[in-house]
């Protein structure tokens, strides 16, 4: 490669820096798998709104949203909004807040369930469907009788428990190199095997946690579908002005010698 | 012209008695002659002045909505994003926005660099453009807090306690920054005072005298030669082109072009993999939980890189202030005859490329925790850094002398 070359070459190295070839990455372990869930799939979401408000909202508040919003955006209609969307005692047009009064719940878990309006921009859509689906019976946890391989210690009950069951988790006991290179032990996961049988399988549970992730993922960013709709014409348009302002601009140029 | 405009009636003769309006534009466009031997490096001083009426419309717009106030901050954000028609396009254009910003002005920058653009007589229009370099640093930097995120929180957290570290008056100057013994309620509304007052009016100021000192001295070129010294029968430079309306519409392709890169960002990966929206400032500011690791945005990150990878706190936040500063003593580091890279020898070309890479390699670092890897990594990288301004005025000397052509290069096409 000639020297040149060279420069361009950092330059270009410089430029993808910019643009960030290098997003962040994180460790996967074994057990973690992907959501795999699609925001565009109305049935659903629908399904995710229907499971966050039987099983979650008891305790977890969406304030950044309000039922007429879902509703809209969730095409579903006035009637079955008002039957089965908005909780008794909430208007449709009301964010939807948790009855939880902040005080019981710092009583009861140590700590407020926390508001999950942006849970899968913070933490991400992968990492809320691996807490959905990674409790394991933990006899050592006195409060809640288990553990969960995602958010150890998590102050949260296995509340999904009469669906999933509670399945426990076998550990191996394997050597590793030590902060200071000597070899120690360490539990590590190896597999989960059934336990207490739940009413879901678990390829049903799998979807039950889809469908509740993929509800998730719309809340923290309600606009996202009409965002990407709308950008594809954003994007044609900006092409065509530039395939335009290209040949005005060739045009004049051609008196440039 | 004058002769002209006089012999016209009606309303655009009225209105030039009064207002310059064809001089000006006779003399800041169809008249002012750049070289005709601009390449894609030379679209991105239009780009920024772009970037930068974005900011200034899309914040305007965005300040509508917003509330400062420790309580406020961070739900006024998410209610724009989701309440106001169109909030979210607002909120996403103007937070992609400050990273295309730094794109387009570190490319700016490189081109100078790589065509010597700095060099006399263009000294001041380099450090007025470092000038706005720093400003927009700061305006970038409170902007970033406003949301009142938690990286946010923490962001600020870091970056305020490095003027700790100045001997003697560190610690009062902190407070002095923060207007309260921790980052809270008055600093939040500071940063907004100078986000949308202070900073984008000084900013506004240094872009005006940047183009007026561009416009005294006239455009380098790739080649790195003068077209005012070959001039044709006509007083014109033989090399140079009218402004308008030859670049003014190459400068709309670049437009187009870089438009299109900007919405597929703003509209399909808005926070593109974490790096221009990090995931932490999701969750409200919270002095009780920091984040796993604490990060800049990633145009800060090669300064912050330099600051990690020294031992002693308060030299690294004097190594990092150096590493920003250095770039103002560029033209009088650089003393080769010839300004541009085509007509400078292997050991310029090297030394140049080092700088770039070094300058990645930091950049990408700075994202990354400070394990003893990355850390010796960014020691490495700290080195060449500095190495670069060191060895400049030796290798330029050496080497930037050679033969450069009459004229400047160009192929018509």
């Amino acid at each position: 490669m000639r020297i040149k070359n060279f420069v361009w070459v950092g330059a270009a190295v410089s430029l993808l820096a910019g643009t960030g070839v290098f997003a962040a990455e994180g460790g996967h372990a074994s057990w973690q798998r992907a959501a795999d869930n699609e925001v565009t799939n109305l049935p659903s979401l629908q399904r995710g709104a229907r499971n966050f408000l039987n099983y979650c909202s008891g305790c977890h508040s969406l304030k950044f949203i309000r039922y007429s919003r879902v509703a809209t955006d969730l095409k579903i209609t006035d009637e079955q909004r008002d039957a089965y969307l908005v909780r008794p005692g909430d208007k449709f047009s009301d964010y939807i807040n948790t009855s939880l009064p902040e005080k019981d719940a710092i009583e009861w878990f140590g700590k407020a369930p926390p508001d999950l309006s942006l849970v899968t921009r913070s933490r991400g859509s992968d990492w809320v469907f691996n807490f959905l689906t990674t409790f394991y019976a933990d006899p050592a946890n006195l409060q809640t009788g288990v553990n969960n391989l995602q958010l150890p210690g998590t102050a949260m009950p296995h509340v999904l428990a009469s669906l999933q069951g509670v399945q426990s988790a076998r550990k191996v006991t394997v050597e590793q190199p030590g902060p200071d290179g000597k070899p120690i032990k360490v539990e590590q996961f190896e597999k989960f095997e059934p336990g207490i049988v739940g009413s879901l399988t678990p390829e049903q549970y799998d979807e039950f946690a889809r469908d509740t992730v993929n509800f998730l993922q719309y809340v923290g960013d309600p606009s996202q579908v009409e965002r990407q709709s709308l950008g594809l014409w954003v994007v044609l348009f900006l092409l065509m002005f530039t395939a335009i302002a290209w040949m005005l601009k060739a045009e004049y140029w051609k008196d440039v010698r | 012209m004058a002769a002209v405009i006089e012999g016209k009636g009606g309303f655009r003769a009225w209105l030039n008695k009064r207002l310059p309006v064809d001089q000006f534009v006779e003399d800041q466009l169809t008249g002012y002659y750049a070289p005709k031997n601009f390449n894609v490096w030379y679209f991105f001083g239009s780009l920024a002045l772009l970037m930068f009426v974005m900011q200034i419309v899309t914040g305007i717009f965005i300040t509508m909505h917003y509330k400062p106030g420790e309580l406020t901050a961070f739900n006024s954000v998410e209610y724009l994003r989701r309440e106001v028609p169109y909030g979210w396009l607002l909120q996403y254009m103007h937070a992609v926005g400050a990273s295309f910003f730094f794109i387009v002005v570190y490319l700016h920058m490189v081109r100078a660099m790589l065509y010597g653009s700095y060099k006399a007589p263009r000294e001041l229009l380099w450090v007025i453009g470092m000038l706005i370099y720093l400003a927009l640093m700061a305006e970038a930097f409170m902007g970033y807090v406003l949301p009142w995120g938690n990286m946010s929180y923490w962001g600020a957290q870091v970056i305020i306690n490095i003027f700790g570290t100045i001997p003697g008056i560190g610690p009062d100057l902190v407070e002095w920054i923060r207007g309260d013994y921790g980052l809270a309620d008055a600093t939040l509304n500071r940063f907004f005072s100078l986000h949308v007052i202070a900073l984008p009016f000084l900013i506004a100021l240094l872009i005006a005298l940047h183009l007026v000192a561009l416009r005294q001295v006239g455009s380098n070129n790739p080649d790195g030669i003068e077209i005012k010294e070959k001039l044709g029968p006509d007083g014109k430079p033989l090399d140079g082109i009218p402004f308008h309306p030859y670049y003014t519409l190459k400068d709309i392709v670049g437009v187009g072009l870089f438009l299109t890169l900007f919405a597929i960002v703003v509209f399909f990966v808005p926070t593109f993999g974490g790096l221009f929206l990090e995931a932490p400032n999701f969750e409200p500011a919270n002095p009780t939980s920091t984040p796993e690791h604490i990060a800049p945005v990633w145009y800060f990150t090669p300064y912050y890189a330099i600051l990690r990878a020294v031992p002693d706190q308060r030299l690294g936040a004097l190594l990092m202030a150096l590493s920003v500063a250095a770039f103002l003593f560029l033209p009088w580091l650089d003393r080769a005859k010839n300004k541009s890279i085509r007509y400078r020898g292997i050991a310029s070309k090297l030394l140049l490329g080092a700088f770039f890479v070094s300058f990645a390699l930091l950049m990408w670092l700075g994202l990354k925790p400070a394990d003893p890897i990355y850390v010796l990594l960014a020691r490495i990288g700290t080195v060449v850094y500095f190495g670069f301004f060191i060895l400049l005025p030796f290798v330029s000397k050496a080497d930037g002398n050679g033969p450069v052509p009459d004229r400047v290069t160009y192929h018509a096409h």
